[in-house]
């Protein structure tokens, strides 16, 4: 800052009407004393005042213990808490109703308005926690292990409570003791590679791929004294345990010749979280929400 | 005049800084240092543990990666989030975390509970390649964390430094923690991890022999927002004590 006693070689020229100066000049220009504008000085006073009233009316000065609660005694918590409970007793009704009727009868011509709740509302909650694994079309992942849920082919069976115990305690999970489990054996040491080699052929062939028709003559021998027990004589499965139809053309993790042979090879274990927090800490779904799912995946097409 | 008082203060450099260091004084004093005496700031909630080794290991690599910049751990108290996360989070599910994890954009999901949700296999299918279980996804593939084997070899010095910023890791844990590191994902007939470290998830994570980067990410991801037992916490008391 330069003195301003001291007139600069390029001193400021104040013009007439001009306001006073602060006095003040730095390398010659000079600064005007503005008053500050009323209404902005009003509303910088006001915005003071605000801030007074809001710390007596919400949570604000901390004291020894806490803090003074204020006096609307506005909290995030039970705000939510009460936003839950407003949304809870608004579909009480329904939600009790859905728990209560069969599951079977909840169809558009029985229970249009149970039925169109659950369908609504199961699409929801399949989108939150199902379409990870199972894709947001239901389409699933094919021959990676999530099974379509759009077609009539069914692990564990399609009818309605069975899809509803299926979301309820999942598929072998550690967390839920009623889990569905099953457990296919790994088949590396116990048979040959030729054995492998031939009861892939096998099974290629009765699911109508192309196969060498030498090893699948040579695999059902293997077939039946190792494989029937669980996916039957026929290779149609057995959906009390979980082992899949071999016949037809679809396919959980491929139906290549390789993907097959790493199948008997290694095994498969796919797993599925149990849903229902009644079946397991885990669990996170309530039992009216798993009805809704069941309804819905039930009708996403392929439900029996 | 008042200007003049001004001039003193915006003409003495050391003046002006005292006096500003002052003002924001006070605004720490009112808003930080109440934090670390006030009672209810953190809850008091039971199934708080600090972090196993492997799943502290894993939660490195959550930090190497940069997972926070696309992911936040931190349900807010609001019924949407509620409803599709789980639990709005308590300050006491972050308090062994140097440094927190709440993130600030989320590009990705809320990662708080997804502890349980999904299984091993679909984590390592997921890192490996987002988009072959979620097409829609914009995440970028991880794989290179099964091919990184990991060894315990600063697990020590990573525990000790997040003692000495107050995680109460014990001395017994300290002596232990290479050989839980390595056996929370390989060895299941020790109970050592699980006695140590209640509710710690003993299994071999990505299905392999090894403990890789992927074990340790799975162990961390499988154990977020599980800790705490809900079932003796309620809001209402939370609400009550402040």
């Amino acid at each position: 800052m330069s003195d301003h006693h001291t007139p600069h070689p390029e001193e400021q020229k104040l013009l007439p009407g001009d306001p006073d100066t602060t006095g003040h000049s730095w390398d010659g220009i000079k600064e005007f004393n503005n008053p500050l504008p009323r209404w902005w000085l009003w509303t910088f006073y006001a915005t003071i005042v605000w801030a007074v009233i809001y710390t007596v009316l919400y949570p604000a000065w901390p004291l020894v213990n806490g803090a003074t609660p204020g006096l609307l005694g506005f909290s995030t918590r039970a705000n939510v808490a009460e936003d839950i409970a407003r949304f809870d007793a608004m579909n009480a009704d329904i939600r009790t109703r859905i728990t209560e009727v069969e599951l079977a009868s909840i169809t558009p011509d029985a229970n249009p308005d149970l039925y169109n709740y659950a369908i609504q509302g199961g699409a929801a909650l399949y989108a939150t926690w199902c379409s990870q694994c199972h894709g947001s079309g239901a389409a699933g992942v094919q021959a990676s292990g999530y099974p379509n849920l759009l077609d009539d082919d069914w692990l564990w069976g399609g009818s309605i409570d069975e899809i509803h115990y299926t979301i309820s305690h999942g598929i072998r999970n550690e967390d839920d003791l009623a889990a569905r489990y099953s457990e296919m054996t790994a088949f590396e040491g116990l048979l040959s590679d030729d054995e492998i080699a031939a009861v892939v052929q096998y099974v290629r062939n009765i699911s109508g791929q192309s196969a060498d028709a030498v090893l699948a003559a040579a695999g059902e021998g293997v077939y039946l004294d190792n494989c029937a027990a669980c996916h039957l004589d026929d290779g149609t499965g057995d959906r009390f345990l979980g082992a899949p139809n071999l016949t037809d053309a679809i396919w959980l993790y491929g139906g290549t010749p390789e993907a097959i042979e790493h199948t008997v090879r290694y095994s498969r274990f796919g797993i599925m979280p149990p849903w229902s927090a009644e079946a397991s800490s885990a669990g996170r779904l309530s039992e009216d929400q798993i009805r809704a799912l069941a309804v819905y995946v039930h009708a996403l097409g392929g439900g029996e | 005049m008042a200007l003049e008082g001004h001039k003193k203060i915006e003409t003495n450099a050391t003046l002006l800084l005292t006096l500003s260091f002052l003002v924001v004084t006070v605004g720490g004093i009112v808003e930080i240092a109440p934090l670390f005496y006030l009672e209810n700031t953190i809850e008091d909630v039971d199934g708080m543990r600090p972090y196993a080794p492997l799943e502290l290991a894993g939660r490195e690599i959550y930090i190497r990666e940069g997972c926070y910049v696309c992911h936040s751990q931190m349900i807010r108290p609001m019924r949407d989030e509620v409803e599709r996360y789980g639990h709005y989070s308590l300050a006491a599910e972050s308090q062994y975390d140097h440094p927190f994890q709440w993130g600030s954009k989320r590009t990705g999901p809320d990662l708080a509970r997804v502890g349980g949700r999904y299984s091993d296999g679909w984590h390592v299918d997921h890192f490996t390649d987002p988009q072959s279980v979620v097409p829609e996804s914009v995440m970028p593939s991880y794989a290179y964390l099964s091919d990184t084997v990991l060894q315990p070899s600063y697990i020590v010095d990573l525990m000790r430094t997040h003692r000495l910023v107050g995680v109460p890791y014990t001395d017994e844990m300290l002596e232990n923690a290479r050989a839980d590191f390595i056996q929370q994902a390989t060895d299941f007939g020790d109970p050592g991890v699980v006695a140590r470290y209640p509710g710690a998830q003993q299994r071999d994570f990505d299905g392999q022999p090894e403990v890789t980067e992927m074990d340790a990410l799975i162990a961390y991801m499988q154990m977020l927002g599980t800790l705490v037992d809900f079932s003796t916490f309620s809001p209402e008391q939370a609400v009550a004590s402040r």
